[in-house]
Parts: structure tokens; sequence; C-alpha cells
């Protein structure tokens, strides 16, 4: 079983949610991207998504799109953030690892050499935000052969003809996307939240996740109760962006501030009982 | 022999909106089925009569269509001057520049804003360059009553204000664009971004020939008009096809108008001019089918410049409408089976070449085709005298002689 079907299996048997957290690779700088991704499953982080950092965020708000051109400067790259991964693993085989990002960085690097590598470095599935379904060849065959759980977004956009293909094109868990927009500019409401399982379980089996639009530690936790985990990005990338210097610097508290916050989600997520 | 088929050139996109391996449908799970959506619309609108008439009317009766096709007799004589002896073929323009707004894209735009009304929606957003894909946009949402939003590089804000003020007038709401280098590719983004988070109520009404399937191949179809009458107007002018096009090539909506008609007519050379901005050899121009390669942005994969690690580079142009580090999928495809020339002009050579159409022809050029007409001026007397270059005139220069001004160092 992968890492994250164990994870998941796990939460479902002690009947917790679970939390995902997103930042980006290399933001502001190895370094601290790099504490911080140590101290995430101490905090109370389920499955991590570490953002691989493009020029071109076609889905993503302002605070992830500068957070992307932080971690470009600071030097991030594909393979910077697969050495990442590759040296959390010395630590950590259990907390599963998803990459998110765009397909040019992918395609760049090499499809096949990439899946191989990202498989070897411990990396557990992959979020490509612009192969959909109808490009899916482009990656599927590569990805599953090194074992990498293909993450799919589902829309509110995503009819219910079009439900089943994009579903059945998923493995690991569904990242339900909450709101109609791009990341962190609306916040999801409960009648957002509560759309997702009603509409998803009858066409799957795998762990519902919601992301896009979720925020506080309330939000979270109510997304955890409706579905099976709940997905927090642009919160915490502004959290490490307001902890910078003026030269966007990270400074001494940074990694703290971050991780205090995916605590603070993180107990509530977890406050949620569910029935095993 | 190995031939190609007939029409082996004009047969894309296949069903998945791929010319060879170029084009495709590389957007986020929310765009998805309204691309969809837009895929299907248009299918049924080719097939439309009363769409294609009504269509055909406006270009007709508001745009003043047909464009000429003008012998350049002054342009001609100067270069057969300096010419080897029998040298110096014959330059015609078609004149796209005529067009009401001043540019080929109001062709596309109308029928995108008259697609758009048959799908319900009732708002429109665009992206754009030189503004004039944004001047086409708010002319004819103005038109038919529409409400439009149009996302504009900060910096092509700051160069192209007689265009930002044109957008205004026309009752369109203009956004600058600051992410990134504040120019095309990043105002595309934020259309993008726009259209994810309204997508029930919106159409975006792309410029140029690049995106997601359908509209490398819709915008192509609807700028073909240029192609078509000029295939008419030169078999009614010299009763044989021209030897040769030329046309600029930024996101390459006017070249692929231009060229599509005769891609299957192997006597007729083309010739696709990017823009090399200071020198394809320097980091600042935006020759992205001469020194880049395949890669996936805005929906498509096509030829992009990028660096080793598939980041997107900053493109440099003088011109705004050619200042995008991407191009259409199909002029990739058609760069790698070598059917059109990919070539190049600068900065400067644009800029003599404005300067002399000026003077020469009595027609201000846009910075846009000046570049088509720096390689014109460069290709046409290494041609025999009895040879005939078609240049698409694609839009005026009016919007550009502030931008020109600066660079000779006048003050205005």
């Amino acid at each position: 079983m992968s890492r994250i079907s164990t994870r998941f299996a796990a939460l479902k048997e002690q009947g917790r949610g679970a939390l995902v957290t997103f930042l980006e690779g290399y933001d502001p700088d190895p370094a601290t991207s790099m504490a911080i991704l140590r101290g995430l499953p101490g905090a109370g982080a389920d499955v991590i998504e570490i953002g691989v950092p493009f020029t071109d965020p076609m889905a993503d708000g302002p605070s992830i799109q500068k957070g992307g051109l932080r971690a470009l400067k600071s030097g991030a790259t594909l393979a910077g953030v697969l050495a990442m991964v590759r040296d959390f693993r010395k630590e950590d085989a259990a907390t599963p690892i998803v990459l998110m990002g765009y397909y040019n960085p992918v395609l760049s690097y090499g499809v096949d050499r990439f899946c191989t590598d990202a498989a070897a470095s411990g990396v557990d599935g992959l979020i490509i935000v612009d192969v959909p379904p109808e490009e899916a060849d482009e990656v599927e065959p590569q990805a599953k052969a090194n074992g990498l759980d293909l993450i799919r977004l589902v829309a509110p956009t995503t009819d219910e003809a079009r439900l089943p293909r994009v579903l059945a094109a998923t493995s690991g868990f569904v990242y339900y996307v909450s709101i109609t927009g791009i990341t962190g500019t609306r916040s999801a409401s409960t009648a957002d939240l509560a759309a997702a399982v009603p509409r998803l379980r009858p066409h799957t089996d795998l762990p519902i996740c919601i992301g896009f639009g979720i925020r506080t530690p309330e939000q979270a936790a109510e997304a955890a109760r409706l579905a099976d985990g709940a997905v927090v990005g642009t919160a915490l990338v502004d959290t490490l962006a307001a902890s910078l210097d003026e030269q966007g610097r990270a400074k001494p508290d940074t990694v703290r501030k971050v991780l205090d916050q995916v605590r603070a989600l993180a107990e509530a997520v977890h406050g949620v009982r569910k029935a095993a | 022999m190995n031939k190609p088929l007939p029409n082996s050139f004009r047969q894309g996109p296949d069903a998945r909106g791929r010319f060879g391996q170029f084009g495709g449908r590389f957007v986020a799970e929310t765009l998805m089925p309204l691309i969809l959506e837009v895929e299907q619309a248009y299918e049924a609108a080719k097939k439309d009569t009363a769409f294609q008439a009504e269509w055909r009317r406006l270009l007709t009766h508001y745009v003043g269509r047909p464009s000429p096709l003008w012998y350049a007799d002054r342009l001609t004589k100067h270069l057969r001057a300096k010419a080897a002896p029998g040298m110096g073929a014959k330059v015609y323009f078609k004149r796209d520049e005529l067009n009401h707004t001043g540019a080929h894209k109001i062709n596309a735009v109308l029928g995108q804003i008259l697609l758009a009304k048959k799908m319900g929606k009732t708002r429109i957003i665009a992206e754009t360059g030189a503004g004039q894909h944004g001047v086409a946009t708010a002319t004819a949402c103005a038109l038919f009553d529409l409400p439009c939003t149009v996302f504009m590089g900060a910096t092509d804000v700051e160069r192209q204000q007689p265009n930002v003020f044109r957008m205004k007038l026309l009752g369109a709401e203009v956004v600058p664009v600051t992410s990134g280098a504040a120019t095309l590719k990043d105002a595309m983004n934020e259309a993008l971004r726009h259209w994810v988070a309204h997508v029930h109520d919106t159409y975006y009404c792309i410029g140029t020939v690049a995106g997601p399937h359908p509209y490398p191949a819709m915008v192509r179809d609807f700028q073909s008009v240029i192609g078509e009458e000029t295939r008419e107007q030169m078999m009614a002018a010299e009763g044989r096809l021209p030897d040769a096009l030329v046309a600029a090539i930024g996101g390459g909506s006017n070249a692929m108008g231009l060229f599509y008609p005769f891609l299957d007519d192997e006597s007729v050379a083309m010739y696709g001019v990017e823009a090399a901005g200071k020198g394809v050899e320097t980091h600042e121009h935006a020759a992205s089918l001469t020194k880049g390669r395949p890669g996936v942005l805005h929906g498509n994969r096509t030829y992009l410049l990028q660096d080793e690690f598939g980041q997107i580079l900053e493109a440099h142009s003088i011109s705004a409408g050619l200042d995008y580090p991407g191009v259409g999928p199909e002029h990739s495809w058609l760069h790698e089976l070598g059917r059109v020339n990919y070539v190049h002009a600068t900065d400067d050579e644009a800029l003599a070449a404005f300067q002399l159409c000026s003077k020469l022809e009595g027609i201000i050029p846009a910075l846009e085709p000046a570049h088509a007409l720096a390689y014109v001026l460069h290709q046409a007397p290494a041609m025999p005298a009895d040879k005939i270059i078609v240049m698409n005139m694609c839009g005026r220069g009016d919007k550009d002689i502030f931008t020109v001004a600066r660079h000779l160092g006048v003050k205005l």
C-alpha cells in the first residue's frame, strides 16, 4: 500500500480527518523551507504538499504567485525540490509527500526521468495543475510505472457527465476545489464545503480532501468533518510572507510562526471525531 | 516521389486540438468544462449559416472588408534600384491596417463576440499587448452592449497610452497587471485567472492563435478571411498566385490568417518574421521559434522562450504586440515541417522599415508589420523581378508614433 493510502486508512481507523498543508519549496530560501518541511509532521500535518515553483502559475492567486517568485529567486528548481524530499525522507518514512505544480518544469526535466527520480526521492503523489484528464497520457504511464499517485482536482464546474472520467483518472485522494476561482482569493462558505462529498462520494471510494479557500482552523475543521481532509495553502504562505523582513528574508521566528499556525489547524482538524 | 497528401497542411488540428505534437488543452480542471463548451459552440457555429452570414455582414459593413491589396510601386522601384539587374520582386501590401480599429484583430473578435452571445455569456474579457486586440474587443463590446474587461501589462499600459484611452472611451475597464514583467504574458495569465473565477457568465476573447484548443483553430479560421481575399485579389490583379507571403509573428494570428488558405499551394513560399529585439544573439528578443524550444504555457504546447529548468523567460521587442515568449501551436508545427520559414528582424530594422514605408508609400505601418517589412526589404531584392511578394500590413502605426519618436530622440 502506498504511503498515501496507508495514511488515510490509519486516520479513518482513528476516526480523524487529515490536515494537508501546502507551501512552495524553497520559499523564502532553501534552509528555511527545509526547516519548515522537517517540522510539519510534528506540528500535525498528515499529508504534505510541496509546491514546485513556476514563473506562470495560472491557477494561483497573488500569495502563492509571490511565494513562487521568492522561491525562484532563491534558486528553486525541480531537482532542488526533489533533493529536499530526499533529505526529509532520511528522518520520516511515513508522511506522504505530494508535489504540486505546473507541467512545463516537469516537461523540461523529462517526464520519464522526473517520475523515476521523484519516486526514488520519496515522493508519493503528483498534482500537475495544467494536465487535465484529456492530456493524461502525457504523464500517467510514467507515474503509474513508478508507483506515483496522480491526484486530480475536481472543481465546482466539473459537471456530472465529466466527473466519472476525472475520478477514473485519479488515485491517492481526490482534491475538491471548493470555490470557482484561483487559490486564496475567496473564502469557502459552509455551503461550498458541504457540496463536495454528496457530489463525489457516489462516484469514488477515494479519500476526498477539500481545498482552495480554506484559511481558518474553523473552516479546516468543517472541511474535515464533511470530507476526509482539509488542504490549507495560501493562509500558510501568507503567514510565512508576513514574517519576512523588508528584503523578503526569513527572520529567526519564521519557521516557528508557520509551524504554530499548522499546530492550530491540526488541533482543529484532529478535534473532529468521525465515524471510523 | 513521395509527396505530401493534398490538403495535408490544412487538416489540423486533430480531435485533441493538436497540430502534430503541438497545441492541446493544458488547463486547470475548473476551465476544462468551459473549454469543451466553447469547442462545441464553435463547431456548431461553423455550420450555422445564419452565424456565418452575420459575421460576414459585420466584416463588410462595420469593418470595411475586403481590405485592398495594394501594389507598392514606389517601394518596389526603390528596392529594384538597389538590386542586381533583373532582380527585385513586386511587393504588394494586404491592407488590413485599413480595417475599422486599425488592425486585423477585429476579424476574429467579431466572430468570437457573436459566439459568446450564442453561448449566452454576458461579460467579455480579453488580454492585450499593444492594445490593438483590447481596442477591437472593446469596440465589439460597445457595438453589442456587453461589459468588457481588458487585462493589460502595466508596462504596456505605460507605453500604449493612446490605446488605453481608446478602450476607456469605448466603455471598457482596463486592468493593469503588475505581476511578472507586466507585459502580454502576464496579462494572459491574469485573464485566465479571472476567467477561472467567472466561468459561469464570462467569455474569454483571445487575441491570437494560441491558448487551449479550440482557440488556435478558431482564431485562425476567422483570420483566414485575410488569405482568402488575398488569393482572390491576386488572381484578379496578376492572374496568378503570389510567390511569397510575409507576415510578422507575435502569437501569429495575422500570419496564420494570411498563410492558411495558401498552405497547400507548393509554389507559394512563406516567411513568418519574429521580433529579434536587440538581436537573437542577445537575451532581449521575442523569437520563440528561432531561439526557444517546445514547452507548455497558456493551455498549449508550443515553442517557448524558457530557461534550462522550464521557467518562462521574458520576451523583448520594441513592438508591444510581438512581446510574447510563445507562439501559436500551428506555427510550431509548420516550423518543424518546414512549410513556413521563420525568420526575424530587430528593433532597429523594424524602425528603419517603419520610416521608409511612411515616406515611400504614405502608409505609416504599425511596428508589428514593420518587422515583416524589414524582411521584405531584405528578401525582395534577392528575388527576380517577375516574382511577387505579398506582405500583410496588419496594423497601422498611429498607436506607435510616441514609441518611435522616443527611439528617434524626438520630443512630442
